[in-house]
């Protein structure tokens, strides 16, 4: 298929893995920021192929790992009114709250439905007057320009029942904090493709100088994955610290400015907290003032909620990459995809789930390596 | 609390707690399904459950003839989409299960469930596919019943069928018959139904030009069998689930390992794009039209090259090996040259967030 086969071409990966065995001459380690790059590395078994020493970090960027469980637990607390109709993206439908999960809420007679797009919530709004519309509006700076438009959108239309649910988090400050830790021990970030689509690279020029940690705007298919690693570690053995675009195809310096504008009409910048990690400053979206009547946590008082982390998840260590999911004691046993402890088992672009999926089991990496090397 | 036992850990079957309620993921045909027949509904049976795997259809012998039964509800939605509808289902699906165990359908049973208020030229519709499938087939439909439940009783409609068949002579594919060495082959390209019905569905705002494969397989089987006879020692076709579930089934219940080439995949652009776009796994998709083979090695060519002679297999392909070793367990060769397991869907497909 056209513009995914050129992008997973083995003879051209081979090119790029004989490159790399050539250029590596030291132990680096790489963090790929972006949980759909994960899910690549892992389900290609590229981290297996690398040179020896060469390690992959798994990081933050799993939108439904990172949603705080008290926005989950208020999604709930929404979703069980008698008058309300909760839709989110598919994979936040199975994410642990404190008590249960929106699929089990679902099954008992809430009205929680998948849709693919914010405007289709906007959508269900304008046919059913007779229902609150929510929208669970999380993830990256990846989701948050249609979110915004949705926003727009319902202004315009001047829906009165509809409201967005929102923890969007923010990327750069996400760096800093992993960064700024003691136990960090990444020494270079692929920065994620989608990401950079819509913002740019210029906020993380800062990044790169500050910390003197290389960055790559790296894509999503092997291929690309293969070359930002590349680029990272030819950095790294030539002492450079720059910011770097991989992912030429989709991403420029300044980023899509329309998408842009639209998250900074309907959003402002706000401290937020990172599910397993905690609150870091500045590093999420709230709505802005002017559109505070669409903020469902306004519209709905559902009283006190207390969060209730399960004890034996380690998800905040995975989610900075400071453990391996198979380091966990939970992995495997106490927690699977089928009953997760954690948000980082449930979606797809979740380390432990990414894992669980290709068969990793403690011990031993992988079913078996196929690496000629 | 989550205490439910995962059958994935090999704990011994507890009660699933009072508390939990059945989840649509337990009808998806992955894991989730498997942990509620083996939890909940066979130990129920207790002396009337089925001896041996749980296979697509039954065997029996009655004076001497040997027997295929199976049953199966249809609950599609949308009712209609390109390539089929739920009555063509009805009848494919069903006449299709007996023929993975080498029996040609020789009468179907078909039930509706209808809601009340549903359009009667709907109704003439699906029935009109029924038909048409079945005269298609080659099977009558013997016998049937209609009951009519309240409005938001049901979803529209809902069919089920029954197919009684007589086995082929000199053939007894079953799941658990595959053997180390084995060729697996694919009687052609995988995702095109589970795709059809999800883009049909309202409100997913893309289009494909792909449709259903639905279609029945008992002549590509009695072809493979005349060719291979004892040699096919296996045969599934990957409906809910997919090619993962098939293939995990298939592995466990005949204790052999799987490796699938990645690359061998025959994946249709139109579904690699729908897969792509929704977060999907192509392997996870289901299908109603095509089969996998665990067959013979020294059979393997001759009987892909009679697999290629019927129109449903002209493009059988053969996609991996069945090994020795890890037993009960699929991996994938990706394209990159690694290896990953491929495991089988645990509950509903949900589309990722981006």
């Amino acid at each position: 298929m056209k513009y995914l086969d050129e992008y997973r071409d083995p003879d051209l990966a081979r090119l790029l893995l004989d490159e790399l065995h050539r250029v590596a001459t030291r132990p680096w380690t790489l963090m790929e920021v972006c949980g759909g790059q994960t899910h690549t590395i892992v389900r290609q078994g590229i981290d297996e192929l690398l040179p020896a020493g060469i390690r992959m970090i798994h990081g933050p960027g799993c939108p439904v790992c990172v949603t705080p469980l008290e926005t989950l637990d208020r999604a709930m607390a929404i979703a069980a009114r008698p008058d309300t109709i909760l839709t989110s993206f598919g994979d936040m439908l199975r994410v642990p709250g404190s008590h249960t999960d929106l699929l089990s809420l679902k099954a008992r007679g809430a009205d929680v439905r998948v849709v693919y797009s914010p405007m289709d919530a906007v959508q269900l709004a304008r046919q059913r007057p007779d229902r609150q519309v929510v929208f669970l509006a999380v993830g990256f700076e990846t989701t948050a320009p249609a979110n915004a438009m949705a926003v727009l959108h319902a202004a315009t239309l001047g829906l009165p029942n509809f409201s967005v649910l929102v923890s969007h988090v923010l990327v750069p400050p996400g760096m800093t904090a992993i960064l700024e830790s003691a136990a960090c021990e990444v020494q270079a970030f692929l920065a994620a493709g989608h990401v950079c689509a819509v913002m740019g690279w210029s906020e993380y020029e800062p990044l790169a100088a500050t910390y003197r940690v290389p960055i790559v705007v790296t894509g999503f298919e092997p291929l690309d994955l293969l070359e930002g690693i590349l680029l990272a570690v030819r950095q790294l053995e030539e002492g450079r610290c720059e910011v770097e675009n991989q992912y030429v195809r989709a991403v420029h310096r300044s980023g899509n400015s329309a998408a842009q504008d639209a998250i900074r009409r309907v959003f402002r910048v706000t401290d937020r907290a990172w599910r397993g990690i905690g609150t870091i400053a500045a590093s999420g979206l709230a709505l802005a003032d002017e559109y505070a009547a669409f903020d469902a946590e306004i519209r709905f008082d559902v009283g006190r909620l207390t969060a209730v982390e399960h004890p034996d998840c380690i998800a905040g260590q995975i989610l900075t990459g400071a453990r391996t999911p198979t380091e966990c004691a939970a992995y495997g046993t106490a927690c699977t995809p089928r009953s997760p402890l954690g948000a980082p088992m449930v979606s797809s672009e979740g380390t432990c789930a990414a894992y669980f999926n290709a068969g990793r089991t403690r011990g031993a990496a992988a079913p078996t390596t196929g690496g000629t090397r | 609390m989550r205490t439910a036992p995962d059958p994935a850990t090999g704990t011994c079957p507890v009660p699933l707690p009072e508390t939990e309620r059945v989840l649509l993921g337990h009808g998806s045909g992955g894991r989730l399904s498997a942990e509620l027949i083996g939890d909940v509904l066979l130990p129920a049976l207790g002396d009337a459950a089925p001896p041996g795997p749980l296979e697509d259809a039954a065997t029996f012998t009655v004076d001497g003839t040997e027997l295929a039964v199976s049953t199966d509800a249809y609950v599609v939605s949308p009712l209609f989409f390109a390539g089929g509808d739920i009555g063509t289902l009805a009848v494919h699906g069903t006449v299709n299960d007996l023929a993975m165990r080498a029996a040609m359908p020789v009468a179907l049973t078909i039930a509706y469930v209808i809601e009340e208020g549903f359009p009667l030229t709907d109704l003439r519709r699906i029935a009109a596919s029924v038909g048409a499938a079945a005269r298609a087939a080659g099977v009558p439909v013997l016998t049937g019943d209609t009951k009519v439940v309240d409005r938001g009783a049901a979803d529209g409609i809902f069919v089920v069928s029954t197919g009684v068949g007589r086995r082929l002579p000199g053939a007894a594919p079953s799941a658990a018959g595959a053997a180390p060495g084995d060729a697996v082959l694919l009687s052609g390209p995988i995702g095109c139904h589970g795709t059809t019905v999800l883009s049909a569905r309202e409100g997913l705002g893309f289009d494909t030009d792909i449709a259903s494969d639905t279609q029945p397989l008992h002549r590509l089987v009695e072809t493979m069998v005349t060719t291979g006879g004892t040699g096919v020692h296996a045969l599934r076709d990957p409906t809910r689930g997919g090619l993962a579930s098939a293939l995990n089934e298939i592995a466990r219940d005949s204790h052999v390992g799987v490796e699938i080439e990645e690359r061998a995949l025959p994946v249709p652009a139109g579904v690699q794009a729908a897969c792509e776009l929704l977060g999907l796994d192509p392997a996870q998709v289901a299908n109603e039209g095509c089969l996998i083979a665990f067959v013979a090695p020294e059979l393997a060519d001759t009987v892909l090259a009679a697999m290629r002679s019927r129109p449903e297999g002209r493009n059988a392909v053969r996609i991996g090996t069945a090994t020795s070793t890890d037993p009960g367990r699929v991996v994938v060769r990706t394209t990159v040259g690694s290896r990953r397991v491929l495991d089988m869907l645990v509950g509903e497909q949900l589309p990722r967030i981006c």
